[in-house]
């Protein structure tokens, strides 16, 4: 049986599925079935029987993420969509809000009503200017046709707040983004509370990765067990893998849950470009642990890669031939997060920096035989130690990258350059972090 | 404890000792209760809780993680190590990540003595350092207002001045700017840090990044003493730590007085002091009266303590003879002690019959909903309580007294009638009686003054001060009075003497005694049932 598409149906439509072709393709009829015939309870139900998982990266089961609203708070509830898509390697939301946003607006509507919120905040990476763009004109869309405002179906008042970020990462990290959103600097908080119990302005709030509610309309309308039976047993559906590096096909691919990375990288990207050998994957977005090219014949769902060590992330999957650098590739995602740690906490702040200015040192050709060892350490050190997952995230691949590839460490500290033809890591090692 | 107690008391466990706290209390609260100092930097009671710092990550059994006791609440059965081999482990990496950073300038940091990065890597130091790179590069002594120096080089980005100027201050200044290494803190664009409160960002940074501008470079911290005492500055009574220099002559041009700390006192100022009275110290070693003066047809003759003594006396004796003790007038100060008042009280009001009366046009100063009340005097309640404030019959105040020319002698204690009534007002009291002034310090009375007799301030004296709120409150005596000065209370027990009519009692600690079994506001009051935060008056509700 061909794959079916579940998520990206209308990706064809490069310029944006607007709401007259959504409609016609059958949209707003799961929101309209929810509103009209559904309890809140009933919809939360659903979404835990489909075994939806969020899609942003933890992978916390959705309905129960739902379930922690209390039931007795007199607050108001909101409904954040975190559209802070930043995670390296990986594009797949830009796609939803850029050629699918009513998909998106009808699975927040879903959800609002399933976790009886009357606002929703839409946290938009600020890069994002064109998806920003696209959504926007859809949220007007939706509202001209009385899919947000008041009296929705005749059984929902809801409001959609867009807001852009300024370009921090680590406002992807839900309760930073939230603090964002309130004005604040884009610190993450101490947990608990959780955001269900207290998030936004101290309110019970959700928040939903963008892919996520997409999924909640095709759950509505073809069923929990349908969704569930598209992937794996504890994670339904399908994924939006977004691939690039040294494939012949860069591009966000729809796959089920289970699909293995060999199947993505061979065949829906076209294999390694120019003929050349894989040498290394990150398979979820650049926080995850490195794997080899002996590594591939693995699941892409949660839990076979948290059992293969790594973990599925955001889906971005950034492939590596032979040529690259393990080096220069360590140095790039240490200066990212560099760059990118919030500053809050003692081990990250200052650990971050440190594991950069080392592999920068190594690539200079300055290493010290003692190096790989203070960054293992240092690495070690940052790891659970701090407010949010950022410093372990900076940590892992630092552990990863240098267990799995020591002797090309060792072979840079030893000889002071890099042994790959049309490498010149060490010029680019120059660049200012 | 007062209070109902909670019903939720859950028992944890820390390094062996059991515990039972309230709900809701965190690790290091229990830790604290226990004595276990579990080291902390952005940590502190009077802030809420940021969970930056990481240096009091603790190990709590059953937990996968190190847990940061300043947030972690406390549970039944909980098991924690503050000195396991994991917990120190954490402690030392931490420390090693805020130094690899931090510019080690102890020698020339004013923080050093009393930093904590110094103090807790004595005890949890790598002591081999591993980091060979750059460091990174910050602003250094950054002047933020006309109290704080900044180095953003040797902060740690904890935060307690953020949140102090947040949440305490309300005024806002502090921000975190930046990301990563080279995030730093600063005043936002555009502003400067200058409120009524600034001087406790210095207190609470737990490092040398915000220094005292006014302290800056005077002297070593190790080369401090401190005293425990109560700031004069206002009625508000804030418990302070008076730190002094005895035995350098060469800092400071000669003064004794360094800086004052704010001290500890849940039921006053908790952790704060204002900018006023912080740096309100000045007086204790500027302008004092050194020299007991004679004035006579305007000149001037210093006199020994044993002659101006034998003047006061034979002035009393002479109007004792005369029987013109009626028209004498004591005008006492809210600035003096329980202590002194009440001597004023027995040897002048009671036992001379000479009329004491505190009325004096006294300006309200600034004042705040927080510390700062608008009375500028730390003992007016006592004054009050002592019946010493005035008489509530309407009569004329002291100094309409002695222009109406009622009066042959007025005794006035510390007040400069200069500046409550302008100089020709005070020039003309002067010209109609003889007028005695007592006092530390050298204003425009104790220049027109028939008699001049020094007295001394708070930080060299045992006593106490009744704050606005009824409460009293302990001082003690740092140093001894400046050569030529007397204690205040001194003078009068020496003047009792010299009457012939000898008062029992010579320690303040007698004295306050006396004051309880005598004054009924003070009944039951003695120094060793005042406890280290003072205690109420006895006889009116005390508002909290």
């Amino acid at each position: 049986m061909a794959f079916e598409p579940v998520l990206s149906r209308r990706f064809g439509n490069a310029e944006g599925t607007w709401y007259d072709a959504y409609v016609a393709d059958g949209g707003y009829a799961a929101a309209k079935r929810v509103l009209t015939s559904m309890t809140p309870a009933q919809v939360t139900e659903a979404v835990t029987a489909s075994n939806l998982r969020g899609l942003g990266g933890a992978g916390f089961p959705t309905g129960k993420k739902w379930s922690f609203i209390p039931k007795d708070s007199p607050k108001p509830r909101y409904l954040v969509v975190n559209a802070d898509e930043g995670e390296p390697g990986t594009f797949k939301d830009r796609y939803l809000l850029e050629r699918d946003p009513h998909a998106v607006i009808e699975g927040m509507l879903i959800a609002a009503y399933a976790i009886g919120s009357h606002k929703a905040y839409v946290y938009v990476r600020g890069e994002y200017v064109e998806p920003y763009r696209r959504f926007t004109r859809a949220v007007e869309e939706a509202r001209r046709h009385g899919w947000v405002g008041r009296q929705v179906q005749g059984a929902w008042d809801w409001d959609i707040v867009i807001h852009r970020g300024a370009g921090a990462y680590i406002c992807g990290e839900e309760t930073a983004l939230l603090t964002s959103l309130e004005g604040g600097k884009g610190f993450p908080r101490l947990k608990p509370p959780f955001p269900a119990i207290s998030g936004l302005f101290g309110c019970p709030t959700i928040v939903n990765n963008v892919e996520t509610l997409a999924c909640l309309p095709p759950i509505i309308q073809r069923g929990a067990e349908w969704f569930a039976g598209l992937g794996t047993a504890r994670q339904g559906g399908t994924r939006l893998f977004s691939l690039c590096g040294h494939v012949a096909r860069p591009g966000v691919y729809e796959a089920p849950a289970g699909v293995t990375l060999r199947q993505l990288i061979e065949t829906h990207a076209g294999g390694i470009r120019d003929g050349r050998q894989l040498k290394a994957v990150i398979p979820g977005g650049i926080s995850a642990k490195i794997l080899t090219a002996q590594e591939i014949d693995v699941a892409m769902d949660f839990d076979s890669l948290l059992a293969a060590g790594t973990m599925a992330g955001s889906a971005g999957v950034i492939v590596m031939d032979e040529t690259t650098c393990i080096v220069k590739a360590l140095w790039t995602a240490a200066k990212f997060f560099a760059h990118e740690s919030c500053g809050q906490c003692s081990p990250c702040r200052e650990g971050t920096g440190w594991v950069f200015k080392i592999l920068q040192r190594i690539l200079r050709g300055e290493g010290h035989p003692r190096d790989l060892d203070v960054l293992l350490s240092v690495a070690g050190n940052m790891e659970g130690k701090t407010i949010c997952v950022f410093a372990d995230a900076a940590a892992w691949p630092v552990q990863s990258y240098i267990s799995k590839f020591r002797g090309e460490f060792d072979h840079h500290i030893r000889e002071g350059r890099c042994d790959l033809a049309g490498n010149p890591a060490v010029e680019h090692a120059d660049a200012h972090h | 404890m007062p209070g109902i107690p909670p019903l939720n008391m859950p028992t944890l466990t820390i390094d062996g000792q059991s515990v039972a706290v309230p709900g809701g209390t965190t690790i290091i609260q229990a830790a604290d209760q226990l004595g276990i100092t579990i080291p902390r930097y952005c940590y502190h009671p009077g802030l809420t809780v940021a969970g930056n710092c990481r240096i009091c990550l603790v190990e709590v059994e059953k937990a996968p993680k190190l847990q940061i006791a300043c947030y972690a609440p406390v549970a039944e059965g909980m098991v924690v190590h503050t000195d396991s081999e994991r917990t120190l482990q954490a402690r030392q990496e931490v420390l090693e990540f805020l130094l690899i950073n931090h510019p080690l300038d102890c020698p020339v940091c004013d923080q050093a003595g009393e930093c904590e990065l110094q103090n807790y890597y004595m005890d949890h130091g790598l002591y081999d350092a591993r980091f060979r790179e750059q460091k990174v590069k910050k602003r250094k002594a950054v002047p933020l207002g006309p109290t704080v120096m900044l180095d953003q080089e040797r902060c740690i980005l904890c935060s307690r001045c953020v949140r102090f100027t947040d949440e305490i201050s309300k005024t806002g200044e502090f921000g975190i700017f930046n990301r990563g290494d080279r995030a730093e803190v600063d005043v936002y664009p555009g502003t400067i840090l200058d409120n009524k409160y600034s001087g406790n960002v210095v207190d609470i940074c737990p490092v040398g990044a915000l220094t005292d501008r006014d302290f800056r470079f005077k002297a070593r911290v190790w080369y401090l003493s401190s005293s425990p005492s109560v700031c004069p500055g206002c009625s508000r009574g804030c418990n302070i730590d008076i730190h002094y220099v005895l035995d350098r002559p060469y800092l400071a041009n000669g003064a004794r007085v360094m800086r004052l700390k704010p001290r500890y006192n849940p039921e006053v100022n908790q952790w704060w002091m204002c900018d006023e009275g912080r740096y309100g110290y000045k007086a204790i070693d500027e302008a004092r009266l050194v020299q007991p003066v004679s004035r006579r047809d305007g000149v001037t003759h210093p006199l020994t303590w044993d002659l101006s003594m034998a003047e006061l006396v034979q002035l009393v004796q002479e109007a004792q003879a005369r029987n013109q003790l009626s028209q004498w007038g004591v005008i006492p100060s809210p600035h003096l002690t329980n202590e002194e008042l009440f001597l004023i009280r027995r040897v002048l009001q009671e036992r001379l019959g000479i009329t004491c009366d505190g009325r004096v046009p006294e300006q309200a100063g600034y004042a705040d909903e927080f510390l700062i009340t608008a009375d500028k005097s730390p003992n007016r309640r006592g004054m009050q309580a002592l019946d010493l404030a005035g008489p509530g019959d309407g009569a004329k105040p002291l100094v309409e007294r002695a222009l109406a020319g009622e009066l042959r002698v007025l005794y006035v204690f510390g007040h400069d009638l200069v500046a409550l009534y302008g100089m020709a007002m005070a020039q003309q009291v002067a010209q109609q009686v003889f007028l005695i002034y007592q006092g530390s310090n050298e204003n425009g009375t104790s220049r027109l003054a028939h008699l001049v007799l020094p007295g001394t301030v708070y930080a060299e004296k045992d006593g106490t001060f009744t704050n606005c709120q009824g409460r009293v409150q302990r001082i003690v005596k740092a140093f001894e009075p400046l050569k030529g000065s007397r204690a205040d209370g001194e003078i009068l027990l020496e003047l009792a003497r010299r009457l012939g009519d000898p008062l029992p009692c010579a320690p303040s600690a007698e004295i306050f005694s006396a004051i309880g079994e005598t004054v009924p506001a003070f009944r039951g009051l003695r120094y060793e049932t005042l406890g280290p935060y003072g205690a109420p008056l006895v006889t009116e509700a005390v508002p909290t």
